[in-house]
C-alpha cells in the first residue's frame, strides 16, 4: 500500500440517534404509567395507523437486532429451546419468546403489549410467533394478510388487502375505544412518506465514491425509519443525517480508508459480528456500500401516494422486497449493482430467515450471468452465533477478495 | 386384502401410474399440498397428482436450496430437476409455508413443464374479506386452467368432479373410522397407502377400489387384541415403517392430524352451493394446517378433540426437520396435551429417512409408557 489513509471521523448523527432511540424506549417502557397503549408490530407492518392513534409501536424484531448486537442471542435462543422450540427456528422469534418469559435482553424485556399487529409481508414465521405471544400475553391479535406477489399484484389481492386496512382501523378503534382522526392519519401518512423518501436519500449517498457511510452504518441508522416512521422526529433526523453525509462527500471523506472495492450485501446483518465483518472487509479496502435489507423501508415508495396514504397503503405494504418473486428480487439486486457500481455481491445465507435465503442461489446465478461480478455466500445467523464459523467466514472472505482484486488487476 | 395392493403400487414406480393416466388422454398436474383444489384440475380434464419426495439423494437441488430447507421441499425439487417428474404437464403451488413459497419461485424460474400456477390462498381463513379473496383466487385458477388448456370448465363439470372427490372422501372417512374403531383389521401402513395412493392414482379407479375396500371391511372378522391407541400429528408422513414399528410395539395409529392423512379428506365440499363458493367453504371449514389461521387455539382444540374422539392413549408428533410452522406450534400443543394428562412424544425426522434402530427404541418406550 502506497499510503495508509487515516481513520475517517465518525458520523456525528450516531450519538443523536442513540439518544432518540433511548428516549423512544423509555417512553415505551413507561407507557402504562402514562396511560398509553403499546402495540407490538412486525417490522414490515403498517405502523402509521398506530402512530395516528397515539399507540406506541414496539418492534420485537428491532429488539431482536439489539439482542444480537449485545451478544445476548445465544442464551435467549437456548432458553427458547429449553421451552421446546426447535433450534432451527428464526432466532428473532426464539429470542423474543424467551425474553417475554425471563424479562431478559439488553433493556430487561419489552413493555407488555396491549395488542399485537402481525403483517405477514415478510414471512410466515411472524404469524406463528405472534400467535404464541398473543396466547402468552392474552391480548388481541390483528393479522394483516398480504398475499405473496409471485408474479405481480392482482386486483384480487388489492381488494383483499384494502378490506383488511379498514378492518385494521376498526380493530384499533375497538381496542382503544377511540375513533381515528382522518386528518391526523393523513398527516402521519405524509410524514411516513417523507421519512421514507429521506431514508432513500440517505442510502443513495453511498453511490458516491468514496462512500460516506457503509451498509454497516445503514444497519444502525435503520432503527429510526423502522420504529419512528410517520413522525417528525424521523424526518428531522434524516434531514440532519443527509446534510452530514453530503458534507462528508463534499470533504471527500470515505468511511473505508482508501476505498478501492465496493460491495453489495444481501439479507439481514449478522448482528453479533457487525464490527468483525466491517473490519474484515475494510482490511481489504472494501466497503459494503449498500444492501438489500435496509432499502426494504423505502423500496415501496413508488406505490405510495403521500396525499392518500391509507388508500395506497395496501399496495405499498404488499409489494415489498420479501413479498415478491425471486426473479423480481434478482432484478432489484441487479439495479442496485448498477446504481452503486459494486465489484462484488456478498450474500448472507441466514439460517433464521428462509424467505430471504431460499432463492439466493438462483439470484447468485442470475447476477453472475448478467454482470460477471464475483458472489460470496456466507453461512450465518442474524442473532444466534452458534450457526457461525468465524474462521471459515474469514477464509472465504479473503478468497473472495483475492478474486475481486485479480479481476480488477486484469485489463 | 387384494383391493389395497394397487394403492401400495401407485407410487412404485410413479412413472408407470403416470403413463397409464396419460393413456386416458388426461394431462397430469402435480401439486405439493393438501390445499390444492383437485376438483378444479379434474374438472379441466386433467389428473391432479400429489407430489411426494421420492427420497433420492439431493444432488441438483443443492444448487437451489440450502441444507436448512426441509426434505420435502428439497426432495420434490430434486425429483423435478433429475427428470423423475417428466411426465408432468404442469404444477400448481398453493401458498403455505415460507419454504414452499420460495420453491414455487425456483420451480417457475427453472420451469420444465407447460403449465404453472401459484395459488396464493389467504393465511387467515376466518374473516369476511378472506372468504371473498379465497373464492376469487379459485376463480382465477379456473380461468388460468381454461386459458392454458383452451377449454371451458362448466358448473356441471365442476359439480361432477366435486361429487367424485366427495365420494373418495366419504369412502376414506368410512374406512378410516372403521379401522380406527377396530385396529388390526388392516395394517396402519395399508391405511397410509390407501390415502397416499388415492392422491396419486386415477380417481375413477380410486373411488371404485375404495368402495370395494369399504365393502370388504364390513365382512372381515373384527380383531379383539388390545392395543395402545396413538394419534399422529405433523405435516406429512410418508413412512410406512412408522406404522409397522408402532404396531410391533403393541400400538396402533387410530387417528391423525396430517396433511397426508385425515386433513386431506376432512369435510365434504357442499354440493348445494355454487361450486367455487363450495370449494372455498370447504377450505374455510376444514381442519387447518399451522400455516393457516382461524384462531389462537384452533389446532390444540382439534388435536384434543381428535384424541378424545379416537380414545387415543397418546400423541406421537412426527416433526419434519426444518418445518417452521409445525415446530412453532409444537410446544403449545404439547403443553395443552400435558394439561389434559395426554402423553406425547416428538420424533424429528427427514422425509423418507427412517432411522430404524433409534426410532424403534423410542417408539417402544413410548408405547409401553401409555
Amino acid at each position: 500500500m502506497a499510503d495508509t489513509p487515516s481513520t475517517p471521523p465518525k458520523i456525528k448523527a450516531a450519538k443523536k440517534m442513540r439518544d432518540l432511540m433511548t428516549t423512544y424506549y423509555l417512553e415505551a417502557l413507561s407507557a402504562a404509567q402514562n396511560h398509553r397503549q403499546v402495540a407490538w408490530i412486525t417490522s414490515g407492518g403498517p405502523v402509521e395507523p398506530l402512530v395516528a392513534m397515539d399507540i406506541i409501536p414496539v418492534y420485537p424484531e428491532n429488539h431482536g437486532a439489539m439482542i444480537g448486537s449485545a451478544k445476548m442471542g445465544e442464551d435467549l435462543c437456548a432458553k427458547a429451546e429449553d421451552m421446546g422450540y426447535s433450534g432451527d427456528l428464526c432466532a428473532y422469534a426464539r429470542a423474543d419468546i424467551a425474553c417475554a418469559v425471563v424479562r431478559g435482553g439488553p433493556i430487561g424485556g419489552l413493555p407488555k403489549p396491549d395488542m399485537l399487529i402481525c403483517c405477514n409481508n415478510i414471512c410466515g414465521t411472524v404469524l406463528k410467533w405472534y400467535e404464541i405471544q398473543a396466547r402468552y400475553f392474552q391480548v388481541p391479535l390483528f393479522i394483516l394478510d398480504t398475499p405473496v406477489c409471485h408474479t405481480g399484484y392482482t386486483p384480487e389481492i388489492e381488494a383483499y388487502v384494502k378490506a383488511q386496512v379498514h378492518a385494521y382501523i376498526a380493530f384499533l378503534e375497538q381496542v382503544t375505544g377511540k375513533k381515528m382522526d382522518p386528518a391526523k392519519m393523513n398527516a402521519v401518512g405524509r410524514l411516513s412518506y417523507e421519512g421514507q423518501r429521506l431514508w432513500q436519500q440517505v442510502l443513495n449517498t453511498t453511490a458516491h465514491k468514496p462512500s460516506p457511510m457503509s451498509a454497516f452504518d445503514a444497519f444502525f441508522f435503520l432503527a429510526l425509519i423502522v420504529t419512528l416512521r410517520g413522525t417528525q422526529i424521523a424526518v428531522d433526523f434524516y434531514k440532519e443525517l443527509i446534510a452530514e453525509l453530503e458534507q462528508r462527500i463534499h470533504d471527500g471523506i470515505g468511511v473505508v480508508p482508501g476505498e478501492t472495492y465496493r460491495l453489495l450485501w444481501d439479507n439481514l446483518p449478522v448482528w453479533h459480528r457487525l464490527k468483525w465483518l466491517s473490519d474484515r472487509f475494510s482490511a481489504h479496502q472494501a466497503c459494503l456500500v449498500a444492501d438489500t435489507y435496509t432499502s426494504a423501508w423505502c423500496g415501496a415508495l413508488k406505490y405510495m401516494d403521500e396525499n392518500n396514504f391509507l388508500d395506497s397503503m395496501a399496495q405499498a405494504y404488499t409489494r415489498i422486497y420479501l413479498n415478491i418473486g425471486v426473479d423480481e428480487m434478482a432484478e432489484e439486486v441487479l439495479k442496485m449493482i448498477r446504481f452503486y457500481d459494486v465489484n462484488g455481491l456478498v450474500m448472507h445465507s441466514n439460517r433464521s430467515c428462509k424467505p430471504y435465503s431460499f432463492g439466493q442461489m438462483d439470484i447468485m446465478r442470475i447476477v453472475r450471468e448478467k454482470t460477471g461480478i464475483p458472489v460470496l455466500m456466507i453461512e450465518a445467523d442474524m442473532v444466534d452465533p452458534r450457526s457461525f464459523s468465524q474462521s471459515q467466514a474469514e477464509t472465504r472472505i479473503d478468497a473472495f477478495m483475492e478474486i475481486i482484486k485479480q479481476k480488477r488487476a486484469r485489463p | 386384502m387384494k383391493e389395497i395392493k394397487p394403492f401400495h403400487e401407485a407410487a412404485n414406480p410413479l412413472s408407470d401410474t403416470a403413463a397409464r393416466i396419460r393413456q386416458t388422454g388426461r394431462k397430469i398436474i402435480g401439486y405439493p399440498c393438501s390445499y390444492a383444489p383437485e376438483e378444479l384440475i379434474h374438472a379441466a380434464g386433467c389428473h391432479p397428482m400429489r407430489l411426494f419426495s421420492s427420497g433420492h439423494g439431493i444432488v441438483q437441488a443443492e444448487n437451489h436450496l440450502q441444507s436448512y430447507c426441509c426434505s420435502v421441499v428439497r426432495g420434490i425439487l430434486e425429483d423435478s430437476l433429475a427428470g423423475r417428474l417428466d411426465f408432468l404437464d404442469g404444477t400448481v403451488f398453493p401458498h403455505t409455508c415460507d419454504s414452499m413459497q420460495r420453491l414455487s419461485d425456483i420451480w417457475r424460474m427453472n420451469g420444465a413443464y407447460a403449465f404453472f400456477a401459484d395459488l396464493v390462498l389467504p393465511v387467515t381463513l376466518n374473516t369476511p374479506s378472506s372468504a371473498a379473496y379465497l373464492e376469487s383466487v379459485l376463480a382465477r385458477f379456473k380461468a388460468d386452467l381454461e386459458t392454458a388448456l383452451e377449454i371451458s370448465i362448466t358448473d356441471a363439470d365442476l359439480a361432477a368432479s366435486i361429487a367424485l372427490f366427495n365420494r373418495i372422501r366419504t369412502h376414506l372417512s368410512f374406512i378410516h373410522d372403521f379401522y380406527s374403531r377396530h385396529p388390526g383389521l388392516i395394517r396402519g401402513s395399508d391405511m397410509n397407502a390407501l390415502i397416499k395412493g388415492a392422491m396419486i392414482m386415477d380417481r375413477d379407479e380410486a373411488v371404485t377400489l375404495l368402495a370395494d375396500v369399504a365393502a370388504s371391511l364390513r365382512h372381515m372378522p373384527v380383531p379383539d387384541t388390545p392395543v395402545k391407541r396413538v394419534v399422529l400429528a405433523g405435516s406429512v408422513c410418508d413412512t410406512p415403517d412408522l406404522f409397522d414399528t408402532v404396531e410391533a410395539a403393541g400400538g396402533a395409529v387410530v387417528g391423525d392430524d396430517l396433511c397426508t392423512g385425515q386433513r386431506w379428506f376432512d369435510r365434504l365440499v357442499p354440493e348445494d352451493q355454487p361450486p367455487l363458493t363450495a370449494l372455498a367453504n370447504r377450505y374455510r371449514e376444514r381442519v387447518i394446517c399451522p400455516s393457516k389461521h382461524t384462531g389462537l387455539t384452533t389446532r390444540a382444540d382439534h388435536l384434543i378433540s381428535l384424541v378424545n374422539h379416537t380414545r387415543a392413549h397418546g400423541v406421537l408428533f412426527v416433526m419434519l426437520k426444518f418445518c417452521d410452522p409445525h415446530a412453532f406450534d409444537y410446544p403449545y400443543l404439547k403443553e395443552c396435551l400435558d394439561a389434559k394428562g395426554i402423553k406425547s412424544m416428538a420424533l424429528e425426522m427427514d422425509d423418507g429417512h427412517w432411522n430404524q434402530g433409534q426410532f424403534s427404541t423410542r417408539i417402544e418406550t413410548f408405547i409401553h409408557m401409555l
